[in-house]
């Protein structure tokens, strides 16, 4: 029997004309790992909706066709029931945790569905032990990072042994590190309990090559149901901002695609390419030279130090020069925030100075913290919202009503402001952005006449806008240079393209090192 | 200020003997008048947060608490027509009419602020020392939901106060005028209603919507457990039996009537003593 199963489902949310979702059918069987592809908008959150019963018990709407749950029709079951054959998690750490310590949390599904004592202590301890959380177990949720915030999520999620596993972009919030332990977490539980998966995700690169199928939607339907390689085969036809970076990197020396740098790698290396290039050692990034253009901003021995706490930054010093775009890049806890905060006079050093040569425009990781007015023309001034690319006709519309891009456009022209400010610091800007969006926001931060420094966690992302990149750790510099030094000479903190072929930042310009490598051969 | 376990014989009571210890306090500043006996009630709030390791949340708690209670005694002594020792004649006041202020209505108002003070470091303690999870286990087969909605209310202030920082951030960083404080109203207010429906989303897929009665669960009480009980129920007699027996007596009108026999200062003593003693013993505080 099928742990999913989906027949002709058409649904439409409350108050809204188009239909999310439009004659899906799909089955998804024990021990399976599907995850779900798509734009911002297609229908993901919305399936894995259904597939938790909160549609249409939770969010109301019209509702047609068939849903069932591990044989459960979720017309007549509501997610409450659901919950015993289905466990789900959602993007924020945050809101998803109910309880004070990790074993409460764990013990809180468990004890929902009136198990006793004993039984609900041995599955909060096998829970425990299949994540690597035991020793969180007496820990405070207040006190855990986002990364193990996630990880106690899904344990409270798998704690009630449920037979699917829904998990709407359950990394969008944390960092590359954090993202990986995650998934390859998942994909144990995967082996392991067998339990069936179905997970949508922006950055396909990173759980491809676990899956066994893709499941794209387009506009609310099924637009490919496929293995992995097949998809990308279909995505580089049809869909190319859906293509993996290492897709397009074979794509572009006649390969069919593969999913993952290990399949990649192989794939290359059976056509006698890449072999030389497979041991180069990762560039050493120099630190950035100073004092070449004149400085827009300046970080000068920075430290910020809690009170009662730990130090963020150590004696941090960084200058950006006038129209330099920089990313900035290291883990959750690295500094970037408190960096940008200081950046924009949020925070002062506790020593050394920070030095900035006009106005600092600083574009948290909410844009919706910024949006406060009625009317999107009562946010910004007409100049900064046209800078952005948002067009006049929207300056009536409500701002919650806009979408995922458009609002990070509005968030930005309210800190650009009219004049524009020259010196602008973006945190996290790409979270929840499917890979279309991206490009869009890395042409737009490019036209920006400005200094901006953006900090991200997404390798490919930075890519694509910045010239150099700073690595933090610790809060001090781990590494300072060109993107193209930098973004090649690590695991994490790499291009797709560059774990497949090192030293090649973009897929173009790994099929230009390979055609050279296969040149010169 | 939220519950974090730490290493200390209340922390290691169990929610049991932690909410029994802080109602009993709390109810023996309610029963109790009499200057001191509020003020050694307050004190043995204060000693007991030190020794269970709260003290900066209860010192912040008491900031926050004294000028409500330095505002108490204000109003008393405006409003209170009562008491015979005229200290200050403030005449005709708009409002308020003629108005004398009295030593009496002053003194009665000082000991109720100081009541509001001892019951607000009594909810400190509790929501310091008390762990919501075992709280919400306690309670939920004699009310599940509101024991949830306790827990949860508790769970959600550090995330609301992380929002407001994080909004009030998003609009130090906007050029120009600041938006109308309406404008943040609203914005606010939207903002905690989408985490409310994150919340009750999570609570739906974890089967809090489907949650059956729980089996009878009886866990042992630990040495701390007993120990605080004992405290508990010896801290609620000896202010009954004080109110009661007139042990320590108190009365604020017509004029202050407040004999200091030998019997008030033994009892106050007596009840610090008793909060404090379960303290003594920190034999497996570890939990």
């Amino acid at each position: 029997m099928s742990v999913l199963a989906l027949e002709r489902v058409t649904y439409t949310y409350p108050g809204r004309e188009r239909p999310a979702l439009r004659e899906v059918s799909l089955e998804v069987e024990p021990g399976e790992l599907v995850v779900v592809a798509g734009a911002s908008g297609s229908g993901k959150s919305t399936l894995l909706g259904v597939a938790s019963g909160l549609i249409p018990h939770f969010h109301g709407g019209r509702f047609e066709g068939r849903a069932a749950v591990a044989g459960m029709d979720t017309r007549e079951r509501g997610p409450g029931e659901l919950a015993a054959a289905v466990g789900t998690l959602f993007q924020d750490p945050e809101t998803q945790v109910v309880m004070g310590t990790v074993r409460a949390e764990l013990a809180f599904p468990v004890e929902n569905r009136g198990y006793p004592p004993t039984a609900t202590a041995r599955a909060v301890e096998e829970a425990a032990l299949a994540l690597g959380i035991a020793q969180l177990l007496d820990r405070p949720t207040s006190e855990l990072s986002g990364g193990e915030l996630q990880r106690v999520a899904l344990g409270a999620a798998l704690a009630g042994r449920p037979s699917l596993l829904v998990l709407d972009e359950p990394t969008s919030q944390l960092d590359p590190v954090a993202g990986d332990e995650l998934l390859g977490v998942l994909r144990r539980c995967n082996d392991d309990l067998d339990v069936a998966v179905v997970l949508s995700e922006h950055r396909l690169e990173r759980c491809l090559a676990a899956a066994d199928r893709v499941l794209t939607l387009v506009d609310g339907t099924v637009a490919c149901d496929a293995p992995p390689a097949e998809f990308l085969a279909w995505a580089i036809a049809n869909a190319p901002e859906m293509a993996t970076p290492g897709a397009r990197l074979l794509h572009g020396v006649g390969l069919p695609p593969a999913a993952g740098v290990r399949a990649a790698r192989r794939a290359l290396r059976s056509e006698g390419l890449g072999r030389d290039l497979v041991d180069v050692s990762p560039p050493i990034p120099r630190m950035a030279r100073r004092g070449r253009r004149a400085e827009a901003l300046a970080f000068d021995r920075v430290w910020h130090e809690l009170a009662d706490g730990p130090v963020i930054l150590r004696g941090l010093t960084v200058a950006v020069a006038a129209g330099e775009r920089v990313a900035l890049m290291g883990r959750n806890g690295a500094g970037k925030s408190t960096l940008l905060r200081h950046a924009a006079g949020l925070m002062k050093p506790t020593r050394g100075s920070v030095r900035a040569s006009g106005r600092v425009g600083l574009l948290l990781q909410n844009p919706n913290d910024y949006l406060v007015h009625e009317t999107v023309g009562g946010e910004a001034p007409p100049a900064a919202l046209l800078k952005v690319g948002l067009e006049p006709g929207l300056a009536e519309r409500h701002p919650r009503d806009l979408s995922v891009g458009e609002k990070q456009r509005l968030a930005l022209a309210i800190v650009l402001g009219d004049p524009p400010a020259p010196i602008v610091c973006l945190d996290e800007p790409t979270r929840g952005m499917d890979r279309g969006l991206k490009e869009k926001l890395a042409v737009l931060i490019a036209g920006l006449d400005a200094a901006v420094v953006v900090a991200t966690h997404d390798p490919e992302f930075a890519a694509a806008f910045a010239h150099r990149v700073i690595l933090l750790g610790g809060g001090r510099v781990l590494a300072d240079g060109p993107v193209d030094e930098v973004l090649t000479g690590g695991r994490y903190f790499a291009t797709e393209t560059a774990r497949i072929v090192p030293g090649a930042l973009l897929p173009e310009q790994g099929v230009a090192m390979l055609a050279q490598e296969a040149a010169l051969r | 200020m939220s519950y974090r376990r730490r290493e200390s014989p209340l922390h290691a009571a169990g929610a049991l003997a932690g909410c029994a210890y802080c109602l009993a306090l709390a109810a023996a500043a309610l029963v109790l008048s009499s200057p001191l006996m509020l003020g050694a009630v307050a004190l043995a709030v204060l000693a007991a947060a030190a020794a269970a390791g709260v003290w900066p949340e209860l010192r912040r708690a008491a900031l926050w608490a004294v000028p409500f209670a330095l505002l108490i005694m204000l109003i008393n002594a405006l409003v209170v027509r009562d008491g015979l020792t005229v200290i200050v004649r403030l005449g005709q006041l708009p409002l308020l009419g003629y108005t004398d202020i009295t030593l009496e209505a002053t003194v009665y108002g000082a000991v109720l602020g100081l009541r509001a003070v001892t019951l607000i470091l009594c909810g400190a303690l509790y929501t310091t020392a008390v762990d919501p999870d075992q709280v919400l286990r306690l309670f939920r087969r004699v009310s599940f939901r509101s024991a949830l909605t306790a827990t949860i209310a508790t769970r959600m202030v550090p995330v609301l106060i992380r929002d407001s920082r994080r909004f009030a951030e998003a609009q130090r960083c906007r050029p120009g005028a600041p938006p109308s404080r309406l404008a943040l109203m609203r914005a606010a207010s939207a903002g905690v209603l989408d985490r409310a429906l994150d919340i009750a989303a999570a609570l739906e897929v974890r089967g809090y919507g489907a949650a059956r009665r729980p089996p009878r669960a009886r866990e042992p009480l630990s040495r701390h457990g007993l120990a605080f009980l004992g405290s508990a129920a010896t801290i609620l007699v000896l202010g009954i039996v004080t109110r009661v027996a007139e042990l320590a007596p108190f009365r604020a009108y017509p004029a202050l009537h407040a004999p200091l026999g030998a019997a008030t200062p033994i009892v106050a003593g007596a009840l610090v003593a008793c909060a404090l003693l379960p303290f003594v013993d920190r034999r497996g505080v570890q939990g």
